[in-house]
């Protein structure tokens, strides 16, 4: 279009020497730059004006480095962006100051975005413009915007407190705004307060690695050191994905155990019924006709059932291979007590002696009792291949370990995060 | 679309319109601004130079948005004292007119609006940040009030606008992040709404080149 109202068909990147030291001063931002920093000297220029005017002269104490060189390209999210201001910023109290860096990223086309580092913590940030509904979470104060709560961090005055590069607005030294930070990792909500108004941006974790990818930084991202407020949590996801397996593994293992349940033949194989008088001078030990065991090698059963009451007995037993004569040798105490209406123990026992080969067994009995007791009867029932559940319950128990470990570690994140904040459960001394 | 076209009653060159409901547009040799009549066209007076600005919109840039295309055909200039930004006149493929705004790159596409008869535009005065108003079912709440320079015009406007000096607005939000402005450069004060929208929402082309940018 030759229209002569129309703008020169490509706009020119400016360059223009710094009115205090002389020092050339390039444009990277074209019209949308309102201030400029001379590199050389470090006055603050007014960049609307033709000759530079100088806004404000360098008194700082030190001259900071931007860690991404002001000029540097780099794609985040398949969009380009120059590096084109740089700032530092201070907040706290008097006595607990930090400082923090902003970096301002430009697009011709796309528009400003911003970079912030804390202590090798990065977030990419852009500017939101949607209402905001403050609410609560729980103590702690919250915003909900587009969908999203975020849970109050910290709130402090934030002053500039050293500029170079370039701004759409008039950036100084000792600019002094309020700032309000709320997380929902990654993402971290601010508001910044003058007071004519407030600004919302919206700030997601990056990782500083990434970064030095993405702009092609010599040597490698300053390590990150403690937790950050929107720093995600490297256990985010992992808690609710250990329950879920453990839930799954549960159902396997009440599967398997239910598989080895129906499998089980729980034969009976041996069943009679005794009387014992502990009062009489014969000889108490008897064997019991031969059974047969057959099928795997797998458990028996041995029930005792007795008719004891406020009294006691105990069995020696012996399961005895008739072929091989390998005797498996255990004894089994019975007792049964009631006092007023409460009873203690039980006049049945049952045990499981587990592998037994199969063969043709019998079983050697010498029941003893108290001597001032009276005659029993007692019943012995043998079962071959019994369904045993020992195993399974210390399986579940295994299986709870992982997903408790993880939950403690996340827990221990969140509490390294949280310690961090202005609105942290437990603040010793403070305001 | 077949464009009404006329000579400048200044230096005479030829004047297209690209939309017929055009009000006003500016000679693009001579800087008049004209405003139809019935007739024909009049100068009423003369572009001063634009300052310069760095939108990649101009006028002739096309885009598509929400499947309707679109044609950049005007726009006015305002600067405040923290920026400046551009209201681009935009006609759709279907023949209405509409807004979009590049405040420092954020875009923001708004139509005129009328609001209800029982609910009239406050005046300028009584406008205070927080204040709320309900339109098609929506809240929208007043986030600030800025007081505006003209700084000029360029292309077809939708109505006469070359004399101004300060302008008045009120941006407003929603929580679901629509925005509807309040003019008050005119009176009766007139009620714009829309929405932001990505640069690449957009689909712009016929935009401007930026050194160093391919």
């Amino acid at each position: 279009m030759s229209s002569p109202l129309v703008g020169p068909p490509v706009a020119k990147a400016k360059a223009l020497s710094c009115p205090n030291c002389g020092g050339a001063v390039e444009i990277r931002g074209f019209a949308h730059t309102l201030s400029v920093v001379c590199p050389s000297c470090l006055s603050v220029l007014d960049a609307t004006t033709p000759e530079f005017e100088i806004l404000q002269k360098f008194h700082g104490k030190q001259r900071f480095q931007p860690k991404i060189p002001l000029g540097s390209r780099g794609k985040i999210g398949d969009i380009v962006y120059e590096a084109i201001g740089f700032q530092v910023r201070e907040g706290g109290s008097d006595d607990d100051t930090f400082g923090w860096e902003e970096y301002l990223l430009f697009n011709p086309y796309k528009g400003f975005r911003y970079l912030s580092e804390f202590q090798g913590h990065w977030n990419f940030i852009r500017g939101l413009s949607a209402l905001p509904i403050e609410t609560r979470s729980g103590m702690k104060p919250a915003i909900q915007m587009l969908g999203r709560t975020y849970v109050g961090f910290d709130s402090m005055k934030a002053r500039t407190s050293f500029v170079l590069g370039e701004f759409p607005w008039q950036a100084r030294a000792g600019d002094v705004v309020q700032v309000d930070d709320y997380v929902d990792p990654p993402r971290m909500l601010s508001s910044e307060k003058t007071q004519d108004e407030i600004t919302w941006s919206l700030g997601e974790y990056i990782a500083g690695p990434q970064l030095w990818k993405a702009f092609g930084l010599p040597g490698s991202a300053p390590p990150a050191t403690g937790v950050f407020a929107n720093q995600p949590s490297p256990l985010a996801g992992k808690v609710r994905s250990a329950w879920h397996t453990w839930l799954w593994l549960n159902v396997a293992l009440a599967a398997v155990a239910f598989l080895f349940t129906t499998l089980s033949t729980r034969r009976n194989v041996f069943e009679q019924t005794y009387t014992f008088e502990p009062r009489a001078k014969t000889e108490s030990s008897f064997v019991t006709p031969t059974f047969e065991l057959t099928g795997h090698t797998s458990n028996v059963e041995i029930t005792t059932r007795t008719d004891l009451y406020n009294s006691w007995a105990y069995f020696n037993f012996a399961l005895i291979n008739e072929e091989t004569g390998h005797a498996f040798d255990f004894g089994r105490e019975v007792s049964y007590y009631v006092d007023g209406g409460e009873a203690e123990g039980k006049a049945i026992d049952s045990v499981t002696i587990p592998s037994v080969p199969s063969g043709r067994y019998y079983l050697r009995v010498e029941p003893e009792m108290d001597s001032k007791g009276t005659r029993i009867n007692y019943t012995i029932a043998v079962r071959r291949d019994v369904p045993h559940y020992t195993f399974f319950w210390i399986a579940a128990l295994l299986l709870l370990i992982p997903p408790i470990l993880t939950s403690i570690r996340a827990a221990s994140f969140e509490a390294s995060r949280w310690r961090e904040s202005d609105y942290a459960p437990a603040t010793d001394g403070g305001e | 679309m077949s464009a009404p076209a006329a000579n400048c009653p200044n230096c005479g060159a030829p004047v297209v319109f690209r939309w017929s409901s055009a009000v006003q547009t500016t000679c693009e040799f001579c800087h008049s601004i004209l405003v139809r009549t019935d007739v024909d066209l009049k100068k009423v007076g003369e572009v001063a130079d634009l300052p310069p600005d760095a939108s990649p919109i101009q006028i002739g840039s096309e885009g598509v948005y929400q499947n309707k295309s679109f044609v950049v055909i005007g726009r006015i200039m305002y600067a405040y004292e923290q920026g400046g930004w551009n209201e681009w006149h935009l006609i759709y493929n279907d023949g209405t007119s509409g807004w979009l705004s590049d405040a420092q790159l954020e875009y923001d596409l708004s139509w005129l609006t009328q609001p209800p008869v029982s609910q009239p535009l406050p005046a300028h005065d009584v406008v205070n940040r927080g204040k709320r108003f309900e339109w098609n079912g929506k809240i929208y709440e007043v986030t600030s009030i800025t007081k505006a320079h003209y700084q000029g015009v360029q292309g077809e406007l939708p109505f006469q606008y070359w004399d101004k000096a300060d302008a008045v607005f009120a941006d407003l939000r929603t929580t679901d992040g629509d925005f509807a402005t309040i003019d008050y450069s005119d009176s009766p004060p007139k009620l714009y709404l829309g929405r932001p929208a990505e640069f690449e929402e957009l689909h712009l082309k016929n935009l401007r080149q930026f050194e160093g940018w391919a």
